[in-house]
């Protein structure tokens, strides 16, 4: 007894050390780092999908001078630039190695023969797919088309078409380039969408403006107000984009940060949407919570409201990550809208921000900007992420029974995944298990697919119990009338004179 | 001898009470009527119904497929699950009683109570084959599983007013008058319980911070 406590209290001792010696890095991840919602919306910590590489300020990266708020950044193969907009200038790397970068050259000023070579406030800078550089200057109020050598080819400036109000200046901020060179470009006081110019810089509309909704309480309340009270009332105007990414496949994805607790919950305003060239909202929301960053928040730590989500980066499997400048928190979403999972927070060690302001992706590594801190934070996936990426990229591939052994590995790693568990589902489906498949799926409430998974069981069954089906068919049916026609028979036999 | 056959009888006049239920329910006016004028009914029977209908409750909470009914059972009381039923049973029975005699019932409580219960009979009848049906049907043939489970509560809601009708012997805009002024009574109860719980906590908040202040001064 006495040598077991002993050995009990050498036990313990040895994990407390062994405790103590694990780097608080590590600690991180079992504090909350990675998370995600069940399907009643409670949150189940995750492990971590995706690690830090390193956190690089503009010293780190060859650089004399701090960024000054910089606002936008735009990843090309292997390439970054970042818009550096309050030096007024636009710098790019390469990425040499997972973790090295090697500066290309400061771009403050381009050749050409127009007034004024030189930035003023730069906030974004798009690449085409044949090299052009299209920047925002924003305080120029023009949107330039520069080469790879930086020779001045075109510029655009502010629309003279009559939908455009010409009141207004143009403060171009955010602009994206499809593959036939059009440029769509999110302006700061237009609410009537993005703005699209043609490849030679015509002004060619308004695209994918948020419908606006006008409720009869709504209308009620203005007819009630007073001159002042409606002023400070909502305006029921389309709401202003904040940024907006184009996808491999030419959709565009935008994120607004002006947004209500309410709208969100009630579906009125989209923190996302996916616009077709139409400017429809095409974005799929199979979840079961809405595209809204955190689903709920509580007020505190000098924090409030819903996430606010600032800019989207979409990869090459339809799997779209949007950040939160609020919180500081990335949420990464699939082609059907269920959260991945989410991570980040404010603070000062890696991997925590300031203020993130601009999202982009190079193949699987997330770079993350942010503007109060002046830094770059680069994070890769985790072996877990990669699993999970891979998971998803072989379902699409149509290799379903990869798929489910990779989800097998992901639900290895954590076991409160629910899409673990529904991938396997789906992939035992695709394989017509479909008794496994339901037990899958009705552990983690997933009616749709439980639905479609019982349709074919059912089906299953009747086939093999065909006569079981029958007979008791024919029972029910048959037995009253037999049932009825012995009585009757008794009936008669008991009030007949025969027996008496 | 006579004990023995005693009781058989009153096991058959239950039995044929608690069938009296099911013409009850084919057919309200005649049926209650009858249950308390020509005493068709029975308090036992009521209390079977009562119990058969918690029991579809709770049957309903277990069995019921998930593609309808969704339990966090973390968070699930079965008491306070019971209690959603027995106590504005408890309530509207009271209620009704003290709003009826003052006008014209000519119900009594315990009449009230039985008429109450025999019109629950469609809910336990309904709820469970559908608990059955639930898991035979897919969420797309889920609209079955809702008319049908809308039609037992519609049903039972049908029978409650014509069962208070004839038992006060009112006259329909009478009942669905009085029906409404039941709902505010229960209101007011509950209103006046809130109060008197808060106010009874208060008052012994009162004393234990007495007792303890004096606890001090010692």
């Amino acid at each position: 007894m006495k040598k077991c406590l002993v050995r009990l209290s050498a036990c313990l001792l040895s994990v407390f050390m062994s405790l103590s010696l694990i780097p608080p890095a590590c600690v991180r991840a079992a504090l909350g780092y990675t998370y995600n919602y069940d399907w009643w919306g409670d949150v189940q910590f995750s492990p971590d999908a995706y690690e830090v590489v390193g956190v690089y300020t503009a010293k780190d990266l060859g650089l004399d001078m701090d960024f000054n708020s910089p606002s936008g950044m735009f990843i090309h193969e292997n390439r970054i630039f970042v818009c550096d907009t309050g030096n007024n200038r636009i710098i790019e790397w390469e990425r040499t190695k997972a973790d090295s970068f090697s500066l290309v050259r400061i771009i403050d000023e381009f050749k050409g023969d127009v007034e004024n070579t030189t930035f003023l406030g730069p906030t974004d800078i798009a690449v085409s797919a044949d090299g052009y550089l299209f920047i925002c200057d924003k305080n120029n109020g023009r949107i330039l088309k520069l080469d790879q050598d930086l020779n001045f080819v075109m510029e655009i400036t502010k629309p003279t078409d009559e939908t455009f109000d010409q009141s207004l200046d143009f403060l171009p901020h955010k602009l994206t380039v499809d593959s036939a060179g059009r440029v769509y470009c999110v302006a700061t006081n237009v609410n009537k969408g993005l703005i699209k110019f043609e490849a030679d810089g015509r002004f060619a509309g308004f695209l994918g403006a948020t419908p606006v909704t006008f409720g009869w309480t709504d209308y009620i309340w203005k007819r009630l107000a007073t001159r002042q009270q409606r002023e400070q009332m909502e305006s029921f105007v389309p709401t202003e984009y904040d940024n907006l990414y184009m996808d491999y496949e030419g959709f565009i994805y935008v994120c607004t940060t002006n947004v209500s607790a309410s709208n969100l919950y009630s579906g009125k305003t989209d923190a996302i949407r996916k616009l077709n060239m139409m400017g429809n909202d095409i974005l799929i929301r199979n979840g079961n919570h809405p595209i809204i960053g955190d689903i709920y928040f509580d007020e505190g730590g000098g924090y409030s409201g819903p996430s606010l989500l600032t800019d989207i980066t979409v990869f090459d499997n339809d799997v779209y990550v949007a950040v939160d400048k609020v919180r500081g928190r990335l949420f990464a979403y699939d082609d059907q809208g269920r959260l991945l999972y989410a991570f980040g927070g404010n603070g000062n060690i890696d991997g925590y921000f300031k203020q993130p302001i601009a999202l982009d992706h190079m193949e699987k590594d997330l770079f993350v900007l942010d503007l109060r801190d002046r830094s770059i934070t680069v994070f890769t996936p985790t072996e877990y992420g990669r699993l999970i990426f891979q998971a998803i990229e072989q379902f699409r591939a149509g290799e379903y029974a990869a798929s489910g052994r990779t989800w097998e590995e992901i639900k290895k790693r954590n076991g409160n995944y629910d899409l673990a568990y529904i991938g396997i589902g789906r992939s035992l489906l695709r394989q017509e298990k479909y008794r496994e498949a339901m037990d899958y799926f009705e552990s983690k409430w997933d009616d749709e697919n439980y639905s479609m998974a019982f349709k074919q069981y059912r089906k299953e069954w009747v086939e093999e119990n065909i006569v079981l089906v029958f007979l008791l068919a024919f029972a029910v049916l048959c037995l009253p009338l037999i049932i009825g026609r012995i009585r009757k028979i008794k009936h008669i036999l008991d009030t007949s004179d025969l027996f008496k | 001898m006579i004990v023995a056959s005693g009781k058989k009888e009153k096991y058959r006049h239950y039995l044929k009470t608690l069938r009296f239920a099911l013409y009850c329910i084919s057919h309200p006016i005649d049926g209650f009527w009858d249950l308390t004028h020509e005493k068709r009914g029975s308090i036992a029977a009521a209390n079977t119904i009562l119990i058969l209908t918690l029991a579809a409750r709770i049957a309903k909470l277990q069995f019921t497929s998930f593609i309808f009914n969704k339990v966090y059972w973390p968070e699930v009381n079965i008491f306070l699950y019971l209690a959603s039923i027995l106590f504005p049973l408890a309530l509207w029975c009271v209620g009704n009683w003290g709003l009826t005699t003052l006008f014209d019932g000519k119900g009594r409580l315990p009449q009230i109570y039985m008429a109450t219960c025999y019109a629950f009979t469609p809910y336990p009848l309904i709820q469970f084959p559908l608990i059955f049906l639930s898991n035979i049907v897919t969420k797309d043939e889920g609209d079955f599983y809702g008319v049908l489970s809308a039609i037992s509560i519609f049903w039972c809601a049908v029978l409650i007013i014509l069962a208070m009708m004839q038992i006060h012997e009112y006259k329909l805009s009478k009942t669905i008058l009085f029906s409404i002024g039941t709902i505010f009574a229960m209101l007011v109860m509950v209103f006046i319980l809130l109060l008197f719980f808060s106010m009874v906590s208060q008052g012994v908040a009162f004393f234990i911070s007495i007792g303890k202040e004096i606890l001090f001064r010692l």
